[in-house]
C-alpha cells in the first residue's frame, strides 16, 4: 500500500468507525423500542441548538483533552497510565490549595496554581513510574491503587485543612480564577473558560516534544521497543519515570482547569469523576496522536453531553451513546474488520509482510 | 467484642470480599495464559453482576422459583452472559489482530453502557434494579463450623465463596495437570511451536477467553447477589481492575491470584469493619479506606518484585507466521 493510500486510511478508519458505531447503537435502540433518528437528532440539538449548549459542550470537552493527552502520552512511550483519574484529583487539590491559601497578583496567581498542580500530579504519577523503573512493579496496578489513595487523601485534606461552608473547600480567590466572563458572555453564560486554550497549547507542546525533540524520539523509541532502545544506549528507566511525570503533569493541568475555571472550589467526593477513564477512550479514538486526541475529545465529550438532552426530552437512556462510543473504540481497535468490510483487506499483502 | 470475635469478623470478611476478585482473577489467568490480554474483566464483571441480579429477580419473584434456588440460576445466567460478552473481545483479538488493550477498554465501556441501558429500560427509568429478594445466604458447614475462630471465620460463607475456592483447585489442576492446560499455556508462551505440534492456536485462545468470560461473570454475580443485593452503576466499580491486579500480583497462577485476592479481601475487611471494631477512634476513616490500596503498593514494592507475563501475551498469532 503506498503512502497516500495509508494516509487516506488513517482518516477513513476513524470516520467509518464512528458511522459503524452509530449504526450499531441505532440497531440496539431500535431493538429496545426507541427511535434512533429522533435520538440522534436530539443529541445533536443538545450540542448545537444554541450558543449556551455549544459553550457547555466545549466546557465538557476541555478536561477530556487533558485526560486524553495524558493517557496518549504514556501509551506513546509504552506505558498504560490508568492513574489519570488520581492525578487529576491531585491537580484539582493542589490548584485549590494554591488558589485558596496563596496570595498573588491576578494572572500570576492562576498561572502559579496551574503549574503547582502540574508539578504535584507529575510527581504523583512519577512515583508509579519510579516503582516500575526501580522495582519492576506493574504500572497498571500501582496507578489503579494510587487513584483510590488520591481520592481518600484528598477528602481527608479537604475535610481537615481546606474545608469551607459546605461539603467542599472554600472558594478560590478571584485572582486565581481562569473563568472568562468574555467567553462566557459569548456563549450565553456557559462555563467555558481559558482552560480550553491551555488544553490546545499543551496539545501543540506535546506534538513538539514527541516529534521534534531528541527526548521525544527516545521516549517513543522506548515505547516501541524497550530492549532495542536499551541496546542503543538509551536509559530506559529514566525514560519510564520521565514519561509518567509528563503524563501526570498533563492530567494535573486538567484538574487545575476544572477547579480554577469551572467550579472555583473542590468537593469532598465519594467516587471518581470518571474523566480519567474517559481519557483512555479519548486517547484510543485519537490513535494516541495529540491532534487526534482533540478530535476524540470533541467526539466523546460532544456525544456524551448531547446525550443528556436525549434523556431529558424523550427518556432515551444516555447509555445508548456510551454504547455508540464503545463500538467506535472497538472498531478503531479492530480496524481489520473495517478493512474487510471495505474489501481492501488484501491477504496477499499480509503474507508478503510476514 | 473480644479478641476472637474480632478475628472471626476479619477472617470472614476477608473471604467474602475476596470472592469476586478470586473468580475474576482466575478468569484473567486463563485468558492471559493463552496469550490474550484481558483488561475487559471489569466489563465482564459488570455484565455478570447485571445478569445475576436481573435473572434472580425474574425467576424468584415472577416465576416463583424457590428462594434458595433462584440465586444459583442467576449465577448461571451471569456465566452465560459473561461468555457471550467475551466473544467480541475474542473475535477482535484473535481473528482481527486488534490491539487487545484497546479492545478490552471498548468492552468495559460497552458492558457498563449496555447494562445500565437495560436497567433503565427494565426498571422504568431507574438507575438501579429493585432489591434482590433471594440473595445468597451464608452456609455454615456442619462439623467444620465448630472449630474455634477458623470455623465461624472460614466455614460460614456464601455458597459462591466455597465455589470460588474449589475453582482455584480445579483451575490449577486443569492448567498444570491436563493436556488441555499444557496446550493452553503453550499457546501463550510460544504459539508457533504449539502450532507446529498440531495445537489449534485459534481454538485454544477462543476457549480461554470464553472461560475467562464465564469466571469473570461469576465474580460479578458475587457482587450483586451476595455482597450487595442489587445492580447499579457502582456495583462493580473497579473490582475488575483489582482482579487484574490480583492476577498480576499472583504471577498469572491460580493459587497466587487467590492469595493476592485474599490479601485485598483482608484489607477491605479491615477498612469496612474499622467502624465496628472502633478503629476509627484512632485513625481517620479516610486512611482506613485507603489502606487496602496502600498495603498493595507496599507489598508489591517490597515483596513481589518483577512479574513477567506469559511470553506471547498480547500478541496476535497468524497460522504459519514465524
Amino acid at each position: 500500500m503506498n503512502k497516500g493510500n495509508s494516509k487516506l486510511n488513517a482518516f477513513l478508519v476513524p470516520v467509518l468507525a464512528v458511522i459503524l458505531g452509530m449504526i450499531v447503537g441505532a440497531l440496539i435502540m431500535l431493538a429496545m423500542g426507541y427511535n434512533p433518528i429522533q435520538a440522534y437528532s436530539l443529541m445533536f440539538q443538545g450540542i448545537f441548538a444554541n450558543p449556551y449548549y455549544m459553550g457547555e459542550t466545549l466546557r465538557a470537552v476541555t478536561p477530556l483533552i487533558f485526560a486524553g493527552l495524558a493517557v496518549a502520552f504514556a501509551f506513546r512511550t509504552g506505558l498504560f497510565n490508568i492513574g489519570v483519574e488520581g492525578q487529576f484529583i491531585v491537580g484539582q487539590l493542589a490548584a485549590a490549595w494554591v488558589g485558596i491559601s496563596w496570595d498573588l497578583p491576578p494572572v500570576l496567581h492562576a498561572i502559579t496554581a496551574v503549574l503547582v498542580a502540574m508539578i504535584a500530579a507529575g510527581l504523583y504519577a512519577g512515583f508509579a513510574g519510579w516503582l516500575k523503573a526501580r522495582l519492576g512493579v506493574h504500572e497498571v496496578i500501582t496507578t489503579i491503587m494510587l487513584n483510590y489513595i488520591a481520592l481518600f487523601s484528598a477528602n481527608y485534606i479537604i475535610r481537615n485543612f481546606l474545608k469551607g461552608a459546605s461539603e467542599g473547600t472554600k472558594d478560590i480567590l478571584p485572582s486565581a480564577s481562569i473563568a472568562s466572563p468574555f467567553l462566557s458572555n459569548l456563549f450565553e453564560g456557559a462555563r467555558i473558560n481559558w482552560g480550553l486554550f491551555i488544553a490546545l497549547g499543551l496539545t501543540l507542546l506535546m506534538y513538539w516534544l514527541l516529534w521534534k525533540t531528541t527526548t521525544g524520539y527516545e521516549l517513543r523509541a522506548v515505547g516501541f521497543n524497550p530492549h532495542a532502545s536499551e541496546y542503543a544506549g538509551m536509559n530506559v528507566s529514566k525514560n519510564i519515570v520521565l514519561s509518567m511525570v509528563i503524563s501526570g503533569m498533563l492530567a494535573g493541568a486538567g484538574g487545575a482547569v476544572e477547579t480554577l475555571g469551572v467550579y472555583g472550589y473542590m468537593v469532598i467526593s465519594a467516587g471518581f469523576t470518571g474523566i480519567g477513564f474517559d481519557g483512555i477512550a479519548v486517547a484510543l479514538i485519537g490513535a494516541n496522536n495529540p491532534f487526534g486526541v482533540v478530535l476524540g475529545a470533541l467526539l466523546f465529550g460532544g456525544f456524551s453531553f448531547g446525550a443528556d438532552n436525549m434523556q431529558r426530552a424523550e427518556g432515551i437512556p444516555t447509555e445508548s451513546i456510551q454504547i455508540v462510543i464503545s463500538m467506535v473504540i472497538y472498531f478503531v481497535a479492530a480496524s481489520a474488520i473495517i478493512y474487510r468490510l471495505l474489501g481492501v483487506f488484501r491477504r496477499r499483502r499480509e503474507e508478503v509482510q510476514s | 467484642m473480644n479478641f476472637s470475635d474480632v478475628l472471626v469478623t476479619i477472617l470472614n470478611g476477608s473471604i467474602i470480599f475476596a470472592t469476586p476478585l478470586i473468580l475474576a482473577a482466575l478468569g484473567g489467568v486463563f485468558s492471559e495464559r493463552s496469550g490474550v490480554v484481558n483488561i475487559a474483566l471489569e466489563g465482564l464483571m459488570v455484565i455478570g453482576a447485571f445478569a445475576a441480579a436481573v435473572v434472580t429477580i425474574f425467576v424468584g419473584e415472577s416465576l416463583g422459583v424457590p428462594g434458595w434456588l433462584a440465586p444459583w440460576i442467576g449465577m448461571l445466567a451471569a456465566m452465560v452472559a459473561g461468555i457471550i460478552f467475551s466473544l467480541p473481545h475474542a473475535v477482535a483479538s484473535i481473528d482481527f489482530k486488534a490491539d487487545q488493550v484497546v479492545s478490552g477498554v471498548a468492552l468495559n465501556f460497552l458492558a457498563a453502557g449496555f447494562a445500565l441501558f437495560l436497567v433503565k429500560k427494565l426498571f422504568e427509568g431507574a438507575g438501579q434494579t429493585t432489591t434482590v429478594q433471594n440473595v445468597f445466604t451464608k452456609i455454615a458447614i456442619p462439623g467444620l463450623y465448630e472449630i474455634p475462630v477458623i470455623g465461624p471465620g472460614i466455614f460460614n460463607v456464601y455458597g459462591i465463596s466455597y465455589l470460588a475456592m474449589i475453582l482455584v483447585g480445579v483451575s490449577y489442576y486443569v492448567l498444570y495437570k491436563t493436556p488441555f492446560g499444557l496446550r493452553l499455556r503453550a499457546v501463550g508462551e510460544h504459539p508457533r511451536a504449539a502450532d507446529t505440534l498440531g495445537v489449534n492456536v485459534r481454538r485454544m485462545r477462543y476457549m480461554a477467553v470464553m472461560i475467562s468470560g464465564a469466571l469473570a461473570g461469576l465474580g460479578g454475580s458475587a457482587l450483586s447477589i451476595a455482597i450487595s443485593s442489587n445492580f447499579q452503576h457502582a456495583t462493580v466499580s473497579g473490582h475488575g481492575f483489582m482482579a487484574l491486579a490480583a492476577m498480576i500480583f499472583g504471577k498469572w497462577h491460580p493459587a497466587g491470584a487467590m492469595g493476592a485476592a485474599l490479601f485485598f479481601g483482608l484489607a477491605t475487611a479491615l477498612s469496612v469493619s474499622g467502624q465496628v471494631l472502633g478503629l476509627t477512634e484512632y485513625v481517620p476513616s479516610e486512611f482506613l479506606n485507603a489502606l487496602p490500596y496502600l498495603l498493595t503498593i507496599l507489598a508489591l514494592a517490597g515483596v513481589v518484585g518483577r512479574s513477567e507475563a506469559p511470553a506471547a501475551n498480547g500478541k496476535p498469532y497468524e497460522t504459519g507466521s514465524r
